[in-house]
């Protein structure tokens, strides 16, 4: 039967094959977005120009201002669709003075959809620094009493810098499609062999590095459906009553006590199913097939 | 100085007063293992000897590369160590890295790209891939790329790229502490709370784009 137009629920954005721009327009506040650097004040990188490789006057990332759930934030989302979301000279730039922009400006959040596999090799140094410059940019804006959200869900993940620089951020949202890791598979794979890492096992992969796994793990806080509106519903939720911790030994401590004792607790485990099993989940192999919905359920349920 | 499992700690007297040494030798492939070590380092020379200076040595091939490293999400390991380096900075310590060997990828991000400055030894490797690794992965041809690599500092590797691009601040020919004293006296009189990297860039023409794009999305 034919649903009339009325009835019909607005049709779902998958934030997973959508691009930068969509993801912006459905997660902030309705038409609030305002772009920093547009393309046409902008210009393609000249390092891919001298290669022959068609730029994008983005540079692969789009930065600006706009409201979420009525509070002003400032907003960055990498365009996995041009090489692979990696960070080149502009790119990383256009990131870097955004963060500087939320140290000055104090926006209630810098929202900052990563999707990008690293270091753009073809502008190896530049991406590098810019990546570092990126670490402490953020770590500059939380100083300042800015969250910073990382949302991971996009169809390049964070990987290689991106990765470190979404565990710099003050939460992380991800969906159970988002990737969150250092070194991608297919390097392992190449330099360790296929025997160390099957980057063509699609479900080893996501059980390594995928959202459902970051969640379990409480590498990311949040997890979400493949949906623009959910990753939208969980910023807004995690803004509500945010208080921005500042840095302390006390609270790096009780960090590398975590780190520390989950080594020691999961060494010597190579897939999610063993560390799933070892978190006290009866049935790991339920994991893959569970609704976003249940898992977290799950989690709650599960010893401290 | 103390040497185990490729980490190195220690503490050298000096001009300006006991300085904190730490870091990696022997081109350590940082895991989580090294990483925590290095993190806890640190937080107790903020615990215990505020203000002390610290120099890190940087001897690093990259990250550890396996798969039961990163199923638990070692980039949080090494986003931990990058914290702890940045609390020090906030609390007074001036830091300073030198790359003593190699400086790579993620290994160098970590804590060398996190110090106040860096400086680096002639004849030391930076690099985020060599040029025949980015040949195959890039698909452009390996001449194309040794050709373009005489003519910009972008991609290639080599100390001197990065010096020029602003994220080294100085190339020294051989481990000096008269150096190394100089270097912690101009920092202590620094604004550890600016970093001037891509302003070095700019000035030293290696990174014409960054400074600027920066300023222009900071203020427009």
């Amino acid at each position: 039967m034919k649903e009339s137009s009325a009835t019909r629920l607005p049709r779902r954005l998958r934030y997973f094959e959508a691009t930068a721009r969509n993801r912006v327009a459905a997660v902030m506040d309705a038409g609030t977005f305002r772009e920093f650097l547009p393309p046409e004040q902008s210009q393609p990188s000249p390092h891919l120009a001298v290669l022959d490789i068609p730029g994008s006057f983005d540079d692969g990332v789009i930065v600006g201002a706009a409201t979420l759930g009525d509070r002003p934030v400032l907003v960055i989302a990498q365009e996995g669709l041009f090489m692979g979301g990696a960070v080149g000279e502009i790119h990383g730039a256009k990131i870097v003075g955004l963060l500087q922009r939320a140290v000055r400006e104090k926006p209630a959040a810098v929202i900052f959809m990563a999707d990008s596999g690293g270091v753009r090799l073809h502008e190896a140094n530049a991406g590098l620094i810019a990546i570092s410059e990126i670490m402490r940019a953020v770590l500059d804006a939380r100083a300042a009493g800015v969250p910073v959200i990382a949302l991971v869900g996009g169809s390049c993940g964070a990987f290689g810098g991106m990765g470190i620089v979404v565990r710099l951020c003050s939460a992380v949202v991800m969906s159970e499609e988002g990737r969150l890791a250092l070194s991608g598979p297919e390097v392992i794979e190449t330099v360790a062999g296929v025997e160390e890492f099957d980057s063509k096992d699609r479900a080893l992969v996501w059980r390594i590095t995928g959202g459902k796994h970051r969640y379990l793990t409480g590498d990311c806080d949040e997890l979400v459906d493949d949906d623009a509106a959910a990753f939208r519903r969980s910023a807004i939720e995690l803004l509500n009553d945010w208080k921005e911790p500042s840095s302390s030994v006390a609270g790096l401590r009780a960090e590398q006590e975590r780190l520390t004792s989950r080594c020691q607790r999961f060494d010597g485990l190579r897939d999610g199913l063993d560390v799933w099993r070892a978190l006290g989940v009866t049935d790991p192999q339920q994991i893959p097939l569970m609704d976003r919905d249940s898992l977290v359920a799950l989690k709650k349920e599960l010893p401290a | 100085m103390a040497v185990g499992g490729h980490i190195v700690t220690g503490c050298a007297h000096t001009a300006i007063g006991t300085v904190a040494l730490l870091g990696t030798v022997d081109g350590a492939a940082i895991g989580h293992d090294i990483a925590l070590r290095l993190a806890g380092r640190v937080l107790d020379i903020v615990a215990h000897f505020p203000g002390r200076p610290i120099v890190f040595l940087v001897d690093t091939k990259g990250q550890a590369l396996s798969r039961a490293e990163e199923l638990l999400c070692l980039n949080g390991s090494l986003a931990h160590l990058a914290r702890c380096v940045d609390l020090a900075r906030r609390q007074g310590h001036v830091s300073l890295a030198l790359v003593t060997g190699e400086a790579v990828s993620g290994g160098f991000l970590c804590f060398g790209l996190m110090a106040d400055k860096t400086y680096a030894l002639a004849d030391t490797q930076v690099r985020v891939m060599d040029l025949k690794a980015m040949a195959r992965v890039t698909k452009i041809p390996l001449e194309r790329l040794i050709d373009l690599a005489a003519a910009s500092p972008t991609f290639a590797p080599g100390v001197e790229n990065y010096l020029r691009m602003g994220a080294i601040e100085a190339i020294w020919d051989a481990p000096s502490a008269a150096l190394l004293e100089a270097a912690l006296a101009d920092q202590q009189a620094a604004d550890s709370r600016v970093d001037e990297r891509m302003a070095r860039g700019a000035a030293r023409k290696g990174r014409r784009l960054a400074a600027t794009t920066a300023v222009i999305v900071a203020s427009s």
